[in-house]
């Protein structure tokens, strides 16, 4: 018999409407892996088997059709699932069930997708690693004893370990794409403003973009397609219609890209990638070329100034988005003992709920916007993310889309970077400029360096998210799909 | 030179309501300076006739038809509160003792 857990997201969709096989035997076969493996891979922090059976049995009984009914997936733990622990991997919000679902998570509902649980990921998605999780890091299924990325660390281990087919992720500098590369999996960041942010618990407003993961281009096209869209209820929502991305995944997958033109970001190149991930992109930008696309080598001056403008405005918005945490309406009290004030009470109880990477960001951007030092740092970051946009705007007249590799290292050991937080920020050096623009990016497999994924990011134009998908389903018509060691 | 010091990290934790331990004020203010000293590299950029991007999305003052539309009800929204007293969420003493 067929493993259910090995197949695609539109293979198992297309078994459950021709019947081949019930919505609640796939549920089923993907519980019973991560009752099997996630004791070592910890990509869940909470697992809702009730709920994904009974979304499953409502498919079965005919009552959701659609492209992907019947799929299940995994949902990161910042957002909101009604009723179901939602803690954004932090003790502050330990045990707290939402009252109401995400835009995103009524999407996948109404698609008929049983939802299998919570993914684990950084606290409040401030992290590289999943090591900044208060529940215990998320181990790579490529080798156990290396870190999954992050912050989405949790979604993409789930799918790389054949937990989940499809998974949601957030990306604010990185923490779709960036997982996705280390662990082999698909991962794109939607135009800013495509996905609906309402439900997601907020960490730099400006940058938090939901995104798909999934192991094929197509599969993560078919998940983009079902959550993206206009949201009345998120006032940063674009009214616009969402790109065929599943369609140009699938023309991409016909493996012709005459006439594409890919930019190759000058400032990036030789730019601290390890030699094995360098040589993996280079590969790649060959196996391009045979589809028929053409390089153009473009300069973007500013890139070297996204990671320090990012570590400033992000950091600065997380500082007051986190200030809701206050001991009063959600999640943790701590030292109320009738005789201390409010504010001690609320300095206690943020004391004991954030951990270290949390703390420190929001001492860094309460620095930021302090007065006196607001122009230097907060107001010029500002100022650098217009003339980074302005790079983006000037690239795009000459190329369809920019490449690059997603990160600069391969899948490393835990306890690495953890002892100096700035070689953790390194890791987003690739992917943050696009968070600064808005635009949309993907991560795509596209090979091994000493036996562990490497990343290939595809940039595209804001609202031409289908670009970067067509390139990406070429690329893996090429290089093909990486499959872990058994676990 | 240090770009912050420990007093400096201690303010600022007191601002953001965290009751830091000397412990970790020792280890902030160390890894704190190294950010710091990073991200200072905006500085170099000469940008001072280039306006400032707040956000991607140019969108202002959106709104939606003034239509009564279902909300949490009182019940639910009180559901995650540490302590809720007749309705109402109940937070610590705000008042000094002698007020």
């Amino acid at each position: 018999m067929t493993d259910l857990t090995r197949l695609s997201a539109a293979a198992l969709s297309k078994m459950i409407s021709s019947k081949e096989v019930s919505a609640v035997e796939v549920a089923t076969a993907h519980l019973d892996r991560i009752d099997a493996v996630d004791e070592r891979v910890h990509a869940f922090l909470h697992v809702d088997r009730q709920g994904a059976l009974d979304a499953a049995a409502a498919v079965d009984r005919g009552e959701i059709t659609g492209p992907l009914a019947g799929v299940p997936i995994a949902v990161k733990d910042v957002v909101a699932t009604k009723g179901v622990p939602t803690t954004a991997a932090s003790k502050i919000l330990e045990g707290w069930k939402p009252p109401y679902d995400a835009t995103i998570v009524e999407r996948l509902k109404t698609a008929g997708m049983p939802i299998l649980g919570k993914t684990n990921m950084d606290e409040f998605a401030m992290g590289s690693s999943t090591e900044y999780s208060a529940y215990g890091p998320t181990k790579n299924p490529w080798d156990l004893g290396r870190i999954p990325g992050g912050s989405g660390g949790g979604s993409s281990a789930a799918i790389a370990a054949y937990e989940a087919p499809l998974a949601i992720g957030t990306d604010t500098g990185g923490s779709i794409r960036q997982p996705g590369a280390v662990t082999g999996t698909v991962g794109a960041k939607p135009t800013y403003g495509s996905t609906s942010r309402y439900g997601l618990i907020a960490f730099s407003s400006s940058l938090d973009t939901p995104g798909p993961c999934g192991r094929t281009v197509e599969d993560t096209a078919l998940l983009h397609a079902v959550m993206a869209g206009h949201d009345p209820r998120d006032s940063t929502s674009i009214p616009q219609a969402v790109p065929d991305v599943v369609g140009a995944a699938r023309l991409g997958a016909t493996g012709d890209l005459t006439g594409v033109k890919l930019g190759l970001v000058k400032e990036f190149a030789g730019d601290g990638s390890e030699a094995g991930v360098t040589a993996a992109f280079r590969e790649s930008l060959e196996a391009l070329v045979k589809l028929g696309a053409e390089i153009v080598e473009i300069s973007c001056p500013n890139f070297q100034y996204a990671l320090p403008a990012y570590y400033l405005i992000a950091p600065s918005e997380a500082s007051s988005n986190l200030a809701r945490f206050d001991g009063v309406r959600y999640g943790l009290r701590t030292g109320d003992d009738g005789n201390r004030s409010l504010e001690e009470v609320m300095s206690l109880t943020r004391e004991a709920g954030f951990g270290p990477e949390v703390k420190r960001r929001i001492i860094l951007g309460t620095y930021a916007l302090s007065s006196g030092y607001y122009d230097a740092y907060y107001g010029q970051a500002q100022k650098v993310r217009t003339l980074i946009t302005r790079d983006f705007q000037a690239a795009f007249e000459q190329v369809d889309v920019l490449v690059s590799p997603t990160t600069p290292f391969v899948a490393f050991p835990f306890g690495s970077r953890t002892s100096d937080p700035y070689q953790m920020y390194l890791a987003d050096l690739f992917t943050i400029p696009t968070n600064l623009y808005g635009g949309p990016a993907i991560s795509v497999p596209c090979g091994l360096s000493e036996g562990l994924p490497v990343g290939f990011q595809i940039m595209a134009p804001t609202m031409a998210d289908d670009r970067m998908y067509r390139v990406a389903a070429a690329l893996e018509s090429a290089v093909g799909t990486f499959t872990p060691p058994a676990l | 030179m240090a770009a912050i010091s420990r007093e400096e990290v201690a303010h600022l934790a007191r601002l953001s309501r965290l009751a830091v331990t000397d412990e970790e004020l020792d280890r902030f203010a160390g890894q704190l300076d190294v950010i710091l000293q990073s991200v200072a590299r905006v500085g170099e950029v000469a940008a001072d006739d280039i306006p400032p991007t707040s956000h991607s999305v140019p969108l202002t003052n959106v709104y939606r038809d003034d239509v009564p539309t279902e909300s949490l009800t009182q019940a639910a929204a009180l559901s995650g509160a540490p302590d809720a007293y007749e309705s109402r969420f109940r937070v610590p003493r705000i008042l000094d003792e002698e007020d």
